[in-house]
């Protein structure tokens, strides 16, 4: 029996979706079987980060339907047979589909695979209510913005009223280090200690992981990328290590110092 | 036939108390007493004006009926009606002078409520909201909106030991926290009380200058 995992924000545009897709790659990666759920009907852009939006044949709407059974509807990754996706359907809204026809598809997946992960809408209505009506967890995002860190805070309160759910994990995204540094936006510390909810890990602003949702290939696949690497650490950390968070400042190592003192390039 | 005596009277040193049975009806009572006034006990109750005490027991009361109680007794000038004592009422006071206790974060979009003081273990975040009809004290921070003696006691006070809240309400008052004070070198032990109208901070130390009885005191 596998364990279902449902990311959300309350906002949009933090990120939930390049995490959903990053941190199932890199579960999938580790050997584990992995399903991606996307649950914003209507809008859906899971697949297109993935790179799969041209393999859709059949949704999640389609399945609730009875249109077809669940298997048709998953999509194998290109890359790796330990993931799928399951796509949301583009042409209906989210009250296509019921949070208990949610949980039982969620449930059904989880005989399957190791990890569900259910990449949630924004918003907290009937999308947000679909998706984390089958998780055991959660993991909620958000940037070190004050409108981001408040609706956050409103979904973590969502999320601890909702009884089959663990206490929410905590990930901080597209942090600038010298906008922290100078103070110009809260700083993780402050935010974890608003939200007060264990920190599952931290994503630096990197044009990489732009560049590469655009392409369909999750930076997950490359560690040599600093927001590759880190989420390849919040996957370990998912599955019960201990790994210290990334350094998000390239510190000038002891041979550089030596070096400028000396005056050599 | 011996009817149940719904209205009994004693004599004390300060007057005479009226003790009214709670196990029956308004209207039966009020009755009770009209006949007690004006018929049966009509001479003992002549004579030089004395106080009374009116003991209900435990009795919900609706201002109409405290009001037609009160009444009855003007039929009567040598009796003046001193206090009116409800055993509902006394409870009620001592529950809302004691202090609740809670723990834990009030989120955005979270309102907590009680009736009485409250003591919150805990943080209000932005867009959480904790209102009392008493007192607040967060140890914790109090970073979202906290309006104490919400139904209309400005005596109330909020207490916090990290105060930068989004804005204080206490009674009628409001105050929008930073416009109106700036920025806070010291937001730490702070409390939060109405002088003049306004809501102004000052630190807890100086908490026992408020002419208001707390809970007890040191000295």
């Amino acid at each position: 029996m596998g364990e279902a995992i449902v990311i959300t924000s309350g906002k949009g545009g933090v990120g939930k979706t390049t995490t959903t897709a990053n941190i199932g790659t890199a579960l999938a990666l580790s050997g584990k079987k992995v399903c991606l759920v996307d649950t914003d009907i209507g809008l859906r852009n899971l697949d297109v980060i993935m790179g799969l939006e041209h393999r859709i044949i059949y949704d999640l709407v389609d399945v609730v339907e009875g249109v077809c059974r669940l298997k048709q509807a998953l999509i194998k990754d290109k890359r790796f047979n330990a993931l799928s996706l399951l796509p949301a359907a583009q042409t209906k809204d989210k009250n296509a589909v019921t949070p208990e026809q949610m949980k039982e598809i969620v449930d059904e997946l989880k005989n399957e695979f190791d990890y569900v992960l259910i990449d949630c809408p924004a918003g907290i209505e009937r999308g947000f209510k679909n998706a984390v009506a089958g998780a055991d967890h959660a993991i909620v995002i958000t940037t070190p913005e004050v409108s981001a860190v408040r609706d956050a805070d409103r979904i973590i309160g969502l999320l601890e009223a909702e009884r089959q759910i663990s206490p929410p994990k905590l990930i901080i995204n597209r942090i600038r280090p010298h906008m922290m540094k100078n103070g110009e936006i809260m700083d993780v510390e402050e935010v974890v200690s608003i939200l007060a909810i264990d920190l599952l890990g931290i994503v630096p602003d990197d044009e990489n992981i732009i560049r590469s949702s655009n392409y369909g290939e999750p930076v997950a696949l490359n560690p040599e990328i600093k927001g590759g690497l880190a989420y390849r650490n919040i996957a370990r950390r998912i599955l019960g290590e201990t790994v210290p968070l990334i350094k998000l400042e390239d510190k000038p190592g002891f041979f550089t110092k030596a070096k400028r003192i000396l005056g050599i390039r | 036939m011996a009817k149940k005596q719904n209205v009994s009277i004693k004599g004390t040193k300060d007057g005479l108390v009226f003790l009214i049975n709670d196990d029956c009806s308004f209207d039966d009572a009020i009755n009770e007493l009209k006949d007690i006034l004006e018929n049966t006990h009509q001479n003992i109750l002549d004579g030089p004006p004395t106080k009374v005490t009116i003991k209900v027991g435990y009795r919900n009361f609706s201002t109409e009926q405290y009001k037609r109680l009160k009444e009855v007794f003007k039929a009567k000038e040598n009796l003046l009606v001193e206090k009116i004592e409800n055993e509902l009422d006394k409870l009620k006071n001592r529950v809302e002078s004691q202090v609740k206790v809670i723990t834990g974060t009030i989120r955005s979009g979270q309102v907590y409520q009680h009736q009485g003081n409250i003591l919150l273990i805990g943080d209000i975040n932005p867009g959480g909201f904790l209102k009392a009809t008493g007192d607040i004290y967060v140890i914790g921070s109090l970073r979202g909106i906290a309006h104490a003696g919400y139904d209309g006691d400005e005596s109330s006070i909020i207490a916090a030991a990290i105060m930068e809240p989004t804005q204080l309400r206490i009674g009628k008052s409001v105050s929008f926290a930073v416009e109106q004070w700036g920025e806070m070198d010291n937001s730490k032990n702070l409390f939060a009380y109405v002088k003049n109208n306004e809501i102004v901070l000052e630190k807890y130390q100086h908490i026992s200058r408020l002419n208001r009885d707390f809970m007890g005191t040191l000295y």
